[in-house]
């Protein structure tokens, strides 16, 4: 807490910090720190361990598709002895165990996964940097953001070892049955996910309003709104979906808390009868309600995945193909258009609910209008590569891979907003691999290309390429072997819900002829596995033997993130930085380099 | 580098960081409490309206107490007078005056407490009572001269009481039948033994009753949300309260050292105690009047 002093104290007598500066300690240094790129490692760090936390999830669900009932090979008595004989005996996945992981592996995989280091990590680290700001506008709540984060995902992960498990009611939690799920137990995971959810809720709400304070606050001199890296637009847009969509589920969480605590019939509707007869609440309530609420947020909340992932593609792409970004403005209004469009698609996600065909109309026609900016901003990257001298380096391998593969995971949603198609996919394998080609081989394949991308900028180091390359290819290939085949089995009919995989309501002869492909895509997964081993060994290995960057600009960048000292000091830049110019003004003709950084006057 | 425009306003946005901030979080909480009337219309709209067939099912009238609603939002804009009188004479440099204001709007907002938690204790001694025959009524519970608070069937079994002596509320508005059953305004009267409306006292036998239970949020949606808006209401009085008493009172010391920053400080906290303010309009007129 001493720099924190410190810092709000110079706050009110700048001329005092000169002389009062000195090293900070291993706890305001590493845990309690409010330099933003501190937190923004802490919080890549935390997210990475989560990615791997919830993929490993997933991959125990996959050997229970692909072998139902067999146990689970290396930490199948380990999962028992932890989780109980109820959970796993014998090793064996058992339905509610499979219900908990499903629903802990979407919730890690959004809230503490992919959002934090989208938006906590990449946000926090490179925002700053590219406005030329000496950090966020409130560096303490900067704090207070990450370790909210970090205890709601305590909160999730001690949720596994309480009786009853953690909550497995989907990552959606739809109520009635998210209420009626351990019903009998007093704290149940239930319970403990919505409390993780209000801090984690609470979280990314203080990291958005200062997002959104520094970028309209702290921008250097020169920097005007439309020389602001695409990134930064990424976050910025970002940072309203957080702030905006985000609080109706804190009021949907608050009063699902009520449900499950104080036994309040928000969401429990009357006449509820369950296998035990009739549930003792009031009722009255509406579990639409609860899935309006919860898609209020969770629509955006695609959005706030894929955004800042675009953002880095922008980034690299530009850098790696010397040329400028075809299009900026228009990418600009896109993302601005799908910030706006965002808030008013979220009930393309409930057409089977009965809402109403007029309902179901207006929803599927504004979810039709955002694939356009959507697309506007991939096509504009296509274009960019346009004869452009590319590097293929393993940044720019990420990023290229990236487009087609969201382009894949946005065409097929087009079915699925169709409310005459959607009838027939939804809750099907294909959903799965839509929105799984959209995150994983599009989202975190540009987050990959970022890690890579501004690791130098952090270290000082690069990582190794051939490690990198390694890591791509085999995670290229396996990420479409592991998703694609979900399109087919979907199209055949198969529920995403069986926890058998499929076995039991298949069988007696009707089987559709995909279940073979579920042995198929768990082994693809495994190959996942194996190839993001290269990754971790890269990532902590570069620290050490990583060939050291021989200037501060080591893939002659034009943006102010790269004309900082490495890696960049408290405080950022060593004289305050002046914009003259855009932000890719790569390969301009008759510059004597074929690169002008923001920064440079002529 | 130093952080800037902590306290002097950026020449192009006209704003210092932390009005911007204390802005984007109010609008963020526009969104939360915009979810709760939402919340509030859609719950109400699927409800069947009025006292059928009980208050628990029901979105029930009448229940809250308007004249101490009304005083209690009249004490709530006084507190949001006082806090910008408070900054104007921060403005004026007379930090003794500035003191005053802040008190007295301290002393408000505490008053708003005092007199929600008297509401809520009201509605914790006041009970729905469901009888076999499908009769209910309300009233309160007087139990050796006291009013206890969160009773039900359970309690009352558990203290092996025979009957409960109930004083039911006023027939005309809040007895009603359960089912088809209707009765007459006589027959009601005859039963409580109310004399033209006044509380009749009534002897409930305890075998006699289905449900008994006090206006708790489990009671019925109606209360579930008016507690819930209520209590989240309470508390950002309560946090405003908290934080507004330690910088007038605690962290005066940066008056001394930095006025400008002090002031803002004031200003931003104003902010959000108007919104605070502006949610109880929008609450009183909601969960009393309507």
């Amino acid at each position: 807490m001493h720099t924190a002093t410190t810092h709000a104290q110079a706050h009110g007598h700048g001329h005092e910090h000169a002389h009062e500066h000195h090293e900070p300690g291993f706890w305001a240094k590493y845990i309690f720190s409010t330099d933003h790129k501190m937190i923004g490692i802490q919080y890549g760090i935390t997210s990475l361990a989560f990615l791997f936390f919830g993929f490993l999830l997933m991959l125990a669900m996959r050997q229970q598709l692909a072998n139902p009932g067999q146990p689970v090979p290396f930490v199948g008595k380990l999962l028992e002895k932890t989780l109980g004989a109820d959970a796993a005996s014998g090793g064996v996945m058992q339905g509610d165990l499979y219900n908990a992981f499903g629903a802990m592996h979407g919730t890690i995989m959004v809230f503490l996964a992919i959002v934090p280091l989208a938006f906590g990590a990449f946000g926090n680290y490179v925002t700053p940097l590219q406005i030329g700001a000496p950090d966020m506008a409130f560096p303490r709540l900067n704090m207070a953001s990450y370790h909210l984060y970090f205890w709601g995902g305590v909160v999730m992960l001690v949720s596994f070892f309480i009786p009853g498990g953690a909550a497995k009611s989907g990552w959606t939690s739809y109520s009635p049955l998210a209420t009626l799920a351990d019903m009998d137990r007093a704290i149940n995971g239930q319970t403990m996910w919505l409390i993780g959810m209000v801090l984690l809720i609470t979280s990314s709400l203080l990291g958005a309003v200062n997002f959104i304070a520094t970028i309209i606050q702290l921008r250097a001199k020169g920097m005007t709104w439309m020389r602001l890296p695409f990134f930064v637009w990424a976050q910025f847009v970002t940072a309203f979906l957080l702030l905006l969509a985000f609080p109706p589920l804190e009021a949907a969480g608050l009063m699902q808390l009520a449900d499950n605590v104080l036994k309040t019939s928000f969401f429990l509707p009357t006449g509820l009868v369950t296998s035990g007869g009739p549930v003792p609440v009031s009722g009255g309530g509406s579990p639409l309600l609860w899935q309006h609420l919860f898609w209020f947020l969770a629509h955006p909340e695609v959005y706030v995945l894929i955004l800042p992932a675009m953002g880095i593609v922008s980034e690299v792409i530009a850098n790696n193909t010397r040329k400028p970004l075809w299009g900026y403005k228009s990418m600009v209004y896109a993302a601005l258009g799908i910030g706006f469009l965002a808030f008013i698609v979220w009930a393309h996600h409930m057409y089977l609910t009965g809402m109403g065909t007029k309902i179901s109309t207006f929803f599927q026609t504004t979810t039709m209008m955002i694939s356009i900016p959507s697309v506007i901003i991939l096509t504009a990257l296509f274009i960019s590569l346009w004869g452009g001298s590319i590097r293929f380096n393993t940044p720019m391998l990420f990023a290229l891979a990236f487009l087609p593969m969201f382009g894949i995971g946005g065409l097929t949603g087009l079915p699925l907003g169709f409310n005459a198609s959607d009838i027939y996919l939804h809750d099907s394998y294909y959903v799965i691999g839509h929105f799984h080609y959209v995150v994983a081989p599009g989202t975190i394949f540009g987050l990959f290309a970022g890690v890579y991308f501004w690791y130098p900028k952090a270290t000082g180091r690069f990582m190794s390429e051939f490690w990198g390359k390694v890591h791509f290819f085999g995670s290229l290939v396996c990420m479409n072997l592991i998703f694609a085949p979900m399109f087919v089995q979907g199209l055949r009919g198969m529920s995403r819900r069986m926890y058998d995989g499929g076995a039991t309501y298949f069988g007696n002869g009707v089987d559709p002829g995909v279940l073979w492909l579920n042995k198929f895509i768990t082994h693809a997964a495994l190959g996942l596995l194996i190839f993001q081993l290269p990754f971790i060994w890269n990532f902590f290995s570069s620290l050490f033997v990583g060939k050291k960057v021989e200037s501060d600009n080591p893939w002659q960048a034009t943006t102010l993130d790269w004309q900082t000292p490495t890696p960049p000091p408290h405080g950022n830049f060593a004289t305050e930085p002046v914009v003259y110019r855009g932000p890719y003004e790569y390969s301009v003709p008759g510059a004597a380099k074929d690169f002008i950084p923001q920064g440079q006057k002529s | 580098m130093e952080i800037p425009y902590t306290v002097k306003p950026r020449p192009d946005t006209g704003l210092y960081n932390a009005k911007v901030g204390i802005w984007l979080f109010l609008a963020s909480e526009v969104m939360l409490f915009g979810a709760f009337f939402s919340s509030y219309i859609l719950l109400r709209v699927g409800a069947p309206d009025g006292f059928w067939p009980d208050v628990a099912t029901a979105w029930p009238h009448g229940l809250l107490n308007i004249p101490i609603g009304t005083f209690n939002t009249a004490v709530l804009i006084i507190s949001s007078v006082t806090v910008l009188l408070a900054w104007a004479s921060l403005k004026e440099g007379n930090l003794p005056k500035f003191k005053k204001f802040m008190a007295a709007t301290i002393l408000c907002a505490l008053g708003f407490l005092a007199i929600k938690s008297y509401e809520y204790n009201e509605k914790f001694t006041h009970y729905v009572i469901r009888l076999k025959d499908g009769t209910a009524v309300t009233g309160h519970l007087d139990i050796d001269g006291k009013s206890p608070r969160f009773w039900s069937l359970a309690t009352v079994e558990a203290k092996k009481l025979e009957s409960i002596k109930v004083h039911v509320d006023v027939p005309n508005q809040f007895r009603y039948p359960v089912g088809f059953k209707h009765e007459t305004h006589e027959e009601a009267e005859a039963k409580t033994g109310g004399h033209g409306g006044g509380h009749g006292e009534r002897e409930i036998k305890t075998a006699d009753i289905a449900l008994l239970q006090a206006f708790i949020p489990k009671t019925g949606t109606f209360f579930a949300i008016y507690f819930t808006m209520t209590f989240l209401h309470g508390l950002h009085v309560l946090g405003g309260a908290i934080v507004m008493a330690y910088i007038a009172f605690v962290g005066d010391g940066m008056w001394k050292t930095d006025p400008e920053r002090y002031t803002n400080r004031i200003e931003v906290a104003g902010l959000f105690w108007h919104f605070v303010d502006l949610v109880w309009i929008f609450l009183f007129p909601v969960v009393y009047l309507l």
